[in-house]
């Protein structure tokens, strides 16, 4: 399993907002992808439609997953591949573990997985003597500097070019350059003599066709296509989720991503992986294990309301557009998924007690839904957990977040009852606000549990006079 | 009790004449909602709404029993509590022809989360669904429903316009508001960059996470005052509440300004 640091989301959002370089990195980021994405809809034929049409696919397939899971299974097994569902992170990685004794692999190369970090394969991997490579740049980047990815499709998008010099001068040994291609090419060439050794090439799967038993794969550098040609055996790690019925909805959901992750009409590479390399094709792995992943997915499965989270394609474009994202990036997040989306799957996997902070730590602005490819609404998923959170839950085993909050949501609920009780409230809150430091007829500091207010804000004090008293005296004195 | 202005004094006592665009509807009784904040902080802007109406020959209906749609209980998980606003609000609000309120985000929840609230109570769902047609926010009944763009109303300045979220995604209001603005005369408006990003209010959020909340606002200010504006105009007493907190705090001269009090100045 992936280390957990969800609640943590408090104190690493204040050390991420305090760093000027991460703030610029994370501006830059939604600038050019953010607003590239809402642009590239706009090119759409379709426009808007197809996002709706994305969801219809998506959720048809979630709702048929039985179906489209056996029928994908028998396809690849009919192509020559080897298929292994697996309940939960410790048995994925066995049986990854198990293909690479069997062939008595040495170095595997990595194409980019968020679900590999979820469930910690390389850890896992790198135990049991097996060097892992990641060979997507920012992973490797990322990777040579011993971290976690901060972005679903960006993992270095919290370093400086700078700090990658530094890296690379250190780790690959070359003189300093912050130079981005002269960096990129002591990568490529360091990744190419690994690419060569590799044993065993890793690789996840953005999308799989169940109709003809293919993985699908996106990339823009390559990478993947050569992880997953070039060594001997592939293997391929799968949610569960990620499965379509045909090649129909590839149409739809494959316009649509490239220009949610990335801005681009269409992406580099886009690979149909179906199985093994047959005798007449010169590429390709003789081995082909495709690994189905639940790990919790059948409990959101089985709850309608949370149901259409598993629609997402990663895609990571509600990162790009969030403002609470664009100023805590995503190691804030405490786990792999990061972001609005992030916000609503960690909690359903790792324990929404656990995660409560990312239910709570979101606006409920509605920048994601509207950016969303599959047209995921992310805001009604995040009020589903905050009312788990409220009043507890046994299904997701949720206890009340905290009692003095409802309690006080209680008082709220019986003050706004009666007419008579909210004003007389008003009234007591008005005589009080006079014993607070007051500027310029704006409140400067409110007591606990509101001084988090106005810490950097002011704040008006409450009317002498109520609209409703006003509507009465306007309505005596036409 | 039910609290009528009369609306024909108003134009006898020299209002500008509204333009020839107005499509004025005679018959129709505008009830008025004025949301928490509005009542308890800002309560000019309520005033602002009832002469807005009252200079369009509306006859207006003031509920007096009104308190809270529940949308703070409601956004932070206690829809029991939110169940108890929304039921009051309906019993209130259900037998008016047209609800309006200078509020996007408690439009958004009386048209959008109140029949998802009372999804699986048929009786009570059917009673939300039949408020959630008849409430409008004001800027959109103004344009929307009355046809009105011009209101007639002056002042001179730059202004620049906030899109609130659940006003711009919840009920896709974006338009309507840019209109009203653009047709006041003697305004300059000006659009500020990322007028549709976030202010980092998002209710309870703002309290429990102000470091978050404050670095978006920041952002949020930082744009206000490089548009150059005098003035920032928005439809949601809550981002407004917000922006307004730090442009004071920060000693700016930029006024805050509720639209309907731009309109009806």
């Amino acid at each position: 399993m992936s280390q957990i640091t969800t609640e943590k989301y408090k104190d690493e959002a204040k050390r991420a907002i305090k760093n000027p370089v991460l703030q610029d990195a994370l501006s830059n980021l939604q600038e050019r992808l953010g607003k590239g994405a809402v642009e590239a809809y706009k090119n759409l034929p379709e426009g808007h439609r197809l996002r709706i049409e994305a969801h219809d696919i998506r959720m048809n397939a979630i709702e048929n997953l039985d179906v489209l899971l056996k029928s994908l299974a028998e396809n690849v097994r009919r192509n020559g591949g080897h298929v292994y569902f697996a309940e939960d992170a410790l048995s994925a990685v066995s049986h990854c573990l198990e293909i690479a004794r069997k062939h008595n692999v040495k170095t595997a190369v990595k194409g980019k997985s968020m679900l590999t970090e979820e469930i910690g394969l390389n850890r896992s991997l790198e135990a049991a003597g097996i060097e892992v490579v990641e060979t997507d740049l920012g992973e490797y980047i990322v990777q040579l500097a011993g971290e976690h990815p901060s972005h679903i499709i960006a993992p270095a998008i919290h370093k400086t070019r700078k700090e990658i010099g530094k890296l690379f001068s250190e780790k690959l040994l070359i003189h300093y350059t912050d130079d981005p291609p002269a960096l990129t090419r002591a990568a490529r060439k360091a990744l190419r003599d690994k690419f060569l050794a590799a044993d065993m090439g890793i690789s996840g799967c953005n999308l799989a066709c169940a109709e003809t038993g293919h993985i699908t794969t996106v990339s823009n550098e390559g990478n993947i296509r050569m992880s997953t040609t070039l060594p001997k055996v592939h293997v391929a790690f799968m949610g569960m989720e990620r499965v379509v019925a045909g090649l129909n909805d590839y149409d739809v959901l494959f316009r649509l991503l490239p220009r949610a992750a990335a801005a681009q009409n269409m992406a580099t590479y886009i690979s149909y992986i179906g199985g093994p390399c047959h005798k007449d094709q010169v590429d390709g792995p003789e081995e082909f294990h495709l690994i189905i992943i639940d790990n919790g997915r059948t409990k959101i499965l089985a709850d309608e309301e949370f149901r259409e989270i598993l629609c997402c394609i990663r895609c990571a474009a509600c990162l790009n557009v969030c403002p609470v994202y664009r100023k805590i990036g995503g190691h804030s997040y405490g786990y792999p998924y990061c972001g609005p989306v992030g916000s609503v799957v960690t909690p359903l996997l790792v324990g929404i007690n656990r995660a409560k902070d990312l239910c709570l730590g979101e606006m409920l602005c509605g920048a994601c839904k509207e950016v969303c490819p599959v047209n995921i609404d992310i805001p009604k998923m995040l009020l589903g957990l905050r009312a788990k959170l409220a009043d507890g839950d046994r299904k997701w085993n949720v206890t009340r977040a905290s009692l003095v909050e409802k309690a006080l949501y209680k008082t709220w609920s019986w003050l706004i009852r009666n007419r008579w009780t909210y004003d007389l409230f008003l009234r007591l809150a008005y005589f009080s606000q006079k014993f607070l430091p007051q500027k310029g007829g704006m409140i400067r500091r409110l007591p606990p549990p509101l001084h988090g207010w106005t810490g950097k804000r002011d704040i008006l004090p409450i009317s002498i006079e109520t609209f409703k008293q006003r509507a009465k005296r306007i309505n005596l004195n036409p | 009790m039910i609290t009528k202005y009369s609306t024909t004094q108003s134009r006898k006592a020299g209002f500008t004449r509204p333009s020839k665009k107005l499509n004025l509807m005679h018959n129709k009784n505008v009830t008025l909602f004025i949301q928490c904040l509005i009542d308890c902080l800002y309560p000019d802007v309520g005033e602002a709404v009832v002469h807005i109406f009252q200079k369009l020959g509306l006859t207006i209906i003031y509920p007096p029993d009104q308190t809270c749609c529940g949308q703070p209980a409601f956004n932070s998980g206690y829809k029991k509590e939110a169940k108890v606003a929304a039921k009051r609000f309906i019993r209130i609000f259900e037998n008016a022809d047209s609800i309006v309120c200078p509020s996007g985000s408690c439009v958004n929840m009386v048209r959008n989360h109140y029949p998802q609230l009372f999804r699986n109570d048929r009786k009570w769902f059917r009673r939300a669904l039949s408020l959630s047609k008849k409430i409008f926010e004001l800027t959109e009944y103004l344009v929307d429903i009355l046809g009105v763009e011009d209101i007639g109303a002056g002042y001179h300045g730059k202004i620049t316009y906030h899109d609130s979220c659940h006003l711009l995604y919840g009920i896709g209001i974006s338009n309507q508001p840019r209109k009203l603005i653009r047709s006041v005369k003697g305004v300059q408006f000006i659009e500020m960059k990322d007028s549709d990003r976030c202010c980092g209010f998002g209710g309870a959020f703002s309290i429990k996470y102000p470091e978050i909340s404050t670095a978006i606002l920041e952002e949020k200010v930082k744009n206000i005052i490089d548009s150059g504006a005098d003035a920032v105009v928005g439809c949601d007493i809550g981002c407004l509440m917000n922006i307004h907190g730090m442009l004071s705090r920060k000693g700016s001269p930029i006024k805050v300004m509720h639209i309907a009090r731009l309109l009806a100045g």
